[in-house]
């Protein structure tokens, strides 16, 4: 076994192909993931621009489009089986290829090896494997647009029989089946990445990093990979199960006494719910998989730009831990409409209304973390303190529909659409943006755009506002999601004019998000160097050159002496405490 | 291919931290591998269990099964699992020879149960048996059965594909030294669900 202190960077691969396209670094696949993200990004909110533009003027002609999609928008009208296509794509790519990839494949490969004080992944080939296993998942999905019958239509959560009979919607053909596919091949990836993560972090940490002392950010990513490990293989097999429906004439989901057109369908003997139970059995945790590491994110980044330690540390720990446990039992709250017993639909909101206490403390001890603080307004900490906003409003909505009395009223509206956007649409990518704005200088050795960062922010969180607490009271209101135009309905004539608004703010919001893209690219190049440690934070990765070198650490590798959060301790010169500081005699390490 | 934790020695700078179950990143990752795994049996298990306690009827089984055929084919998988525990015990003492020996057994083993596997479903698909119908009354129960024998099946053959590997690097001295205990955790995780399986199906 070599030593550390050998010159481990002399290994680093020269060829361009080892380095930056087949590479096992670390680094290199995080922003390779970062990267993928954003091109699915684009892809899913176009997607939604599309949405948009239908809901707010269902008649118009966008003769332009036909060009684009000449099956969908044959005659420059959008087809009902097309808005259906771009609601299960959008909501499919945003969730697993956006959200997923940037967040866990992104910022985990990223942070993990830079956080814990390790020089790569325990096993970077399978990382690397895991890499280019997301790369094809990601192109069946985008393949699925272009097939007959264009892509999936029964929504993101696929419910049978829509998603199990080809007949019953264009979208249920070939696309669907790619769908399946191109899931499929994703849970691959998140497996393989997963299992890296758990391990790296539990059995590759610098001499000193306790498990105490790790980084929220860590633990957060620990978490979520293990939820991830754990609810993901009960949807492979419900896909499996699907996929035997649609081509092997099983009928585990279908019940008999179906019709298509006047024909009688040939299955018996299956239920829908069975999907619903095993779907959610993965949906539910996969909500936490996406917000877990944008909360610890910003639980991590509140202190830098606060200058003091995060407040109620051990609390949020446990309570993250409360969470993921506690995830895992409450996937029924997304079917009491489904005619589930009362009683179980007591048990699973009883679960609901336990999962916000935990959810509570952490956010509360957030908007404690900024209590005393010498706050310093940078573009991160502007995005840090959106996420807690949005937190706050989006539980607020979960706990309407967490409780069945109120759920079943709600069920299906936008009110629904509203509160997920905020929780996994919106805490998630605010969380994904100040990541991005706080690590942008230790990626790529650049610092981003204040002035355009700021201006970024504001317009996201004005747009972002606007769409979706509008959305919740179109919800109230009445009007169902997933409908392709709400001009026939007369019960929807005091609302519907509301669309028109939402759909500019959407449009605001999607065009704030050119300005990131700018940003991104134009500071790679013309941004200022970066220093070292520009932020004054303490974390390990920090103590690592701007950007750091092929294992990270060059010659010695880094020795912990303290929690992540010592900011302002009394009697030291600077207001910050590295790490790697050894423990000052007169004072306590923690 | 080498590691690139090898190679950049990543491994020496272990020795922080204090590991929390005092075991090597590689079986830990295949334990962890084996919940998620676990899982996903758990899952097609649970819908065979949701499906059959919803069906009024369900087809007896003493029509569909030669309950000793079966109890043969168990008893040469657990014995194969017997014989992987020894390979595993040999590679801890170092008797390379006995490991080797024992594996090749394991995958006699693995072999004959997927022979056996294999009659067993020709049989039933000369009778009649499908993904979608069947002579005994009720469709579901064909569909669940082919689906997750046939998921066992497949982990059975990967696993004996993965002995033969193992066997072949034990045979030419490349073989990790922690490698018959990885591959035969996964052995054994095979062998388990089919305790399950062969309970659910056969017996119940």
């Amino acid at each position: 076994m070599l030593q550390a202190t050998e010159a481990p960077v002399a290994h680093e691969p020269t060829s361009f192909l080892r380095r930056y396209i087949f590479s096992t670094d670390h680094k290199v696949i995080g922003i390779q993931y970062l990267l993928t993200a954003a091109f699915m990004g684009i892809v899913a909110g176009l997607l939604a621009m599309l949405i948009r533009a239908q809901l707010a003027w269902p008649e118009a002609n966008w003769s332009w489009l036909e060009r684009l999609f000449p099956e969908g928008m044959s005659g420059g009208v959008m087809k009902p089986e097309f808005y259906l296509s771009l609601i299960t794509m959008h909501g499919t790519l945003m969730v697993f290829f956006v959200i997923s990839f940037a967040l866990l494949g992104g910022f985990g490969n990223f942070l993990i090896p830079l956080q814990i004080g390790a020089r790569d992944m325990a096993f970077p080939f399978l990382n690397m494997l895991s890499y280019w296993t997301a790369v094809p998942a990601s192109l069946i999905m985008l393949a699925s647009f272009f097939v007959e019958g264009g892509a999936a239509a029964a929504g993101w959560t696929s419910y049978p029989p829509l998603s199990a009979v080809p007949q019953a919607v264009p979208g249920s053909q070939w696309g669907q089946t790619l769908w399946i596919l191109g899931m499929a091949l994703f849970i691959v990836s998140f497996t393989m990445g997963g299992l890296n993560y758990v391990v790296t972090v539990l059995n590759l940490r610098a001499k000193g990093m306790t498990m105490m002392r790790l980084p929220v950010t860590i633990w957060t990513l620990f978490i979520a990979s293990i939820l991830g490990l754990l609810a993901f293989p009960p949807l492979t097999a419900a896909a499996i199960l699907l996929l035997f429906d649609r081509h092997f004439g099983s009928s585990f989901y279908l019940p008999a006494g179906m019709f298509y057109g006047n024909k009688l369908l040939e299955h018996s003997g299956g239920t829908p719910l069975l999907w619903q139970h095993l779907f959610w059995f993965l949906g539910h945790p996969e909500v936490y998989v996406l917000l877990l590491p944008a909360l610890g994110i910003v639980m991590d980044i509140l202190p830098v730009f606060t200058r003091k330690p995060i407040f109620g540390h051990r609390m949020t720990l446990y309570s993250l831990g409360a969470i993921a446990l506690l995830s895992m039992i409450v996937w029924g709250h997304h079917m009491y409409v489904s005619g589930m017993s009362p009683y179980v639909g007591e048990f699973f909101a009883i679960g609901t209304m336990a999962i916000t206490l935990p959810s509570a403390i952490i956010g509360m001890n957030l908007i404690a973390s900024l209590w005393g603080g010498a706050i310093r307004f940078r573009t991160p900490m502007l995005f840090a303190i959106g996420t807690i906003s949005l937190f706050g409003i989006g539980g607020l909505g979960g706990i309407f529909l967490g409780n069945a009395t109120s759920d079943i009223q709600l069920h299906d509206t936008y009110f629904v659409v509203g509160h997920f956007h905020y929780m996994i649409g919106g805490v998630t990518l605010f969380g994904m943006f100040a990541g991005l704005y706080y690590w942008y200088p230790k990626m790529f050795g650049r610092m981003l755009s204040e002035r355009l960062g700021k201006v970024h922010f504001w317009l996201t969180m004005i747009g972002f506002n606007t769409v979706f607490l509008t959305q919740h009271f179109l919800g109230l209101g009445g009007m169902p999601r997933r409908y392709y135009a709400f001009t026939k309905y007369e019960f929807m004539q005091p609302y519907v004019h509301l669309n028109v608004p939402v759909t500019l703010a959407a449009f605001l919001l999607g065009a704030a998000q050119l300005l990131f893209l700018f940003n991104f690219f134009w500071s790679r190049f013309r941004g200022p160097v970066a220093e070292k440690n520009p932020w004054e934070a303490t974390t390990l990765e920090w103590g690592a050159p701007s950007p750091p070198p092929h294992g990270n650490w060059g010659e010695r590798a880094p020795v912990v002496h303290r929690w992540p959060y010592d900011y302002g301790v009394p009697g030291t010169i600077q207001d910050f405490t590295p790490q790697t500081v050894a423990a000052n005699p007169t004072q306590q390490a923690r | 291919m080498k590691e690139a934790s090898q190679v950049i020695g990543m491994e020496a700078t272990w020795g922080g931290g204090g590991s929390p179950f005092a075991v090597s990143w590689r079986k830990l990752m295949m334990w962890i591998f084996l919940v998620g795994d676990a899982l996903l049996f758990a899952g097609f298990l649970a819908s065979y269990g949701f499906a059959r306690l919803a069906s009024p009827e369900w087809p007896e089984r003493s029509q569909m099964f030669h309950l000793e055929f079966i109890a043969l084919m168990t008893f040469i998988l657990i014995s194969s699992s017997a014989t992987m525990a020894t390979a595993v015990g040999a590679a801890h003492r170092g008797d390379r020879k006995l490991v080797l020996r024992c594996v090749l057994l394991t995958i006699v083993g693995g072999v004959a149960f997927l022979g056996m596997q294999a009659y067993e479903w020709t049989s039933l698909i000369r009778a009649g048996a499908s993904l979608h119908a069947n002579p005994w009354g009720v469709p579901h129960f064909s569909s669940y059965f082919f689906l997750i024998t046939g998921f066992h099946g497949s982990h059975v053959l990967s696993g004996v594909i993965i002995l033969g590997i193992l066997a072949a690097r034990l045979a030419s001295g490349r073989a990790r030294e922690e490698s018959p205990e990885l591959v035969g955790l996964y052995w054994h995780f095979v062998d388990l669900v089919w305790v399950f399986i062969f309970t659910l199906f056969y017996l119940i």
